[in-house]
């Protein structure tokens, strides 16, 4: 027997492999850091407080968490909740949808400096500006005080410490969340498109209807989705601007742990919330693209 | 018969101080295939645009069939257009890419299944009908592109270097099925291109825009054969200006007499031109221009030699020696000599006439 006999292998195999081996080796030991990261910061807390959820008050284990879930005054705040999101979402589509496209048919440097004015609310924080609607909306606030200088009402309007004030602070807070993907996939949109939906026929309306919009379709998802996502856990705002009137599923959560130390009641709402957030932000990616094809055979 | 007679009347039209459209009078017969060839701002696409209302030019007037077009809105037009990277709805399938013209005229949905039909059989596309057109391939889009610009049977057909997107085979044979499909529905084009090769295949005329004008207007063999100036000459194959001498009542070149079946006109800088092709191996002193060059060097090509050779004046044209030429292959550095027949010895001048 000769030594090519023996090796069957072709050339440099084992080698080759090896070095494919290594090379996803190193890859791997690269995103480790982030992973580690990942896992310290977000699956051990949210699996503590999964633990925590299935504990009672006294300590043993039970069920009594999530079966308090089904009470009326938890089933009400959270049917709340959806309702506040689902109206701020909208309010902010509506408000969003055409800044977002005026700002994508400008020129570049024009749009540019335009969304300064969308994105420095962002250096502020969330508790200066909620106090500010606060002094805007109340009784004696510059908005009533304004109305009744102008004579359009003699009483003041009830504008804050109820639903009115929570969805004015809210969409304020949460429009440059809807707007910027939104202008971002607009943006992205070739204008040739527009100019093809001309030429076929369609009137400026049309092409807009039948071509822009479901162009936009996704970014305008992408928007609403994180927006809708965000107001289920907004916290600050509701609290504030709401005056205890408002029950959001975040206060609930807040007072269970702060008026009531109860950490388990607490998680078990956590974790609720949670699960809802992502099962509706698989609905929403599902209806998005039904809707974007659909409006593509429309 | 559908019509489609274009009248374009001194459309002007700058952007700042750059006019890119300087004054252009044009008129298009009914079922013409006309080229707007230039390099890339001489204004052949700002001309384009205007036809098909996307640019609002300065001043001027377009008539189709009679009718002024100037302030008609886009979609008031009618006309169908294949842009340079096609624009189908990537949001639509096939099908309704074609569709969307008739929809939007509220054509019937039979009616609107069968003229799709008709239009992707037209393009050998009709098997392909529910694919997202994301799936496409270039050749694919280009044709689905197609189908949906004469799906409503405009009277004008309008194309934006349809075919710059493809690969050189691909846009080869598209030229030839393009232009047979122009044949077949007989509707009048207007084809923008930079590439010169495909202007004389496809077009029945051509014209020639440089710096917002036309600088020539005529069929395909007249541009190639008698070019009106310097920069049509060169824009066509693989040219090279060769400087020639007032001499008496006519030229010369390299201390000869040149031998002219064509009058020149009576500029006083005058340019011969030279294309390898229109170069013979034989001819003679009495009869004939001759070419003197140097060769450079000789590279094997499969089907024939390419010969580099350096003309007087620092000029270097490269010709092809095929193997059936009943003339030796010359090897580098030996003097070689060629001919033009007066016929092929054409002078011009730098601006047009």
């Amino acid at each position: 027997m000769t030594a090519a006999d023996i090796d069957q292998q072709p050339l440099n195999a084992g080698l080759l492999a090896g070095d494919e081996r290594r090379q996803r080796a190193a890859m791997f030991g690269l995103s480790l850091p982030a992973m580690l990261l990942v896992a310290l910061v977000l699956l051990v807390p949210f699996s503590w407080l999964a633990w925590l959820s299935l504990f009672d008050a006294s300590g043993a284990l039970s069920s009594e968490n999530y079966a308090r879930l089904l009470r009326p005054a938890y089933v009400n705040s959270f049917l709340s909740t959806l309702q506040v999101s689902a109206a701020v979402t909208a309010i902010c589509i509506l408000l969003g949808y055409p800044v977002a496209y005026l700002l994508s048919q400008l020129p570049q440097r024009v749009a540019q400096v335009l969304l300064v004015f969308i994105i420095l609310p962002f250096w502020t924080s969330v508790l200066v500006r909620t106090y500010a609607w606060l002094v805007l909306l109340q009784r004696e606030g510059v908005i009533n005080t304004w109305l009744k200088q102008l004579g359009l009402i003699s009483e003041s309007l009830p504008l804050v410490n109820n639903l009115t004030g929570t969805i004015i602070g809210m969409v304020h807070v949460m429009l440059p969340f809807l707007i910027l993907p939104l202008y971002a996939s607009m943006r992205a949109i070739d204008p040739v498109y527009l100019r093809a939906a001309a030429n076929c026929g369609a009137s400026p309306a049309q092409s807009f209807r039948q071509v822009f919009l479901p162009l936009s379709a996704r970014g305008l998802g992408a928007g609403a989705a994180l927006t809708f996502v965000l107001c289920l856990g907004f916290y600050l705002t509701p609290a504030l601007l709401g005056g205890g009137r408002v029950a959001m599923w975040s206060t609930q959560i807040a007072d269970a742990v702060s008026k009531f130390a109860n950490w388990g009641a607490a998680s078990a709402l956590s974790v609720a919330l949670l699960v809802v957030t992502g099962i509706i932000l698989w609905a929403m990616k599902l209806a998005v693209r039904r809707l974007g094809s659909s409006l593509g055979e429309g | 018969m559908i019509s489609g007679a274009v009248s374009i009347r001194n459309v002007a039209k700058a952007f700042g101080a750059f006019k890119a459209l300087d004054d252009v009078s044009l008129d298009i017969e009914p079922g013409e295939f006309l080229t707007l060839l230039g390099p890339s701002g001489s204004g052949k696409t700002t001309l384009l645009n205007v036809i098909a209302g996307f640019e609002r030019p300065d001043a001027g007037s377009l008539l189709v069939d009679g009718v002024e077009f100037i302030t008609r809105p886009p979609h008031k037009r009618d006309l169908g257009m294949v842009f340079q990277n096609y624009a189908l709805f990537p949001h639509m399938d096939v099908f309704n890419n074609v569709a969307y013209p008739l929809k939007l005229r509220r054509v019937g949905n039979s009616a609107i299944r069968e003229r799709v039909k008709q239009a992707l059989d037209v393009v050998q596309m009709a098997h392909l009908s529910a694919r997202r057109v994301t799936e496409l391939s270039g050749g694919q889009k280009q044709r689905v592109a197609l189908a949906r610009a004469i799906v409503f049977e405009p009277k004008l057909l309008l194309m934006d270097e349809p075919l710059s997107a493809l690969d050189k085979n691909l846009r080869e044979h598209m030229q030839i099925e393009l232009k047979r499909l122009h044949d077949r529905l007989g509707m009048t084009t207007v084809y923008v291109t930079h590439d010169q090769q495909e202007a004389l295949t496809m077009s029945d005329r051509v014209a020639v825009l440089k710096s917002g004008r036309i600088v020539q207007l005529d069929t395909p063999k007249t541009i190639y054969d008698r070019p009106n100036c310097r920069f049509v000459a060169s824009f066509m194959g693989e040219t090279r200006m060769l400087p020639v001498k007032k001499s008496g009542s006519g030229y010369e070149f390299a201390g000869r007499q040149l031998k002219l079946a064509q009058p020149p006109s009576a500029g006083a800088e005058q340019w011969l031109v030279v294309r390898p092709e229109r170069l013979g191996w034989h001819g003679h002193d009495e009869r004939d221009n001759r070419i003197e060059g140097l060769v450079v060097d000789v590279v094997y090509r499969g089907d024939s030699h390419s010969i580099s050779l350096k003309l007087p004046g620092d000029h270097e044209i490269s010709i092809r020696h095929t193997p059936v030429q009943d003339h030796p292959l010359p090897e580098a550095g030996q003097t070689l000599t060629l001919w033009l027949t007066p016929q092929a010895s054409v002078l011009v001048e730098e601006a047009g006439s």
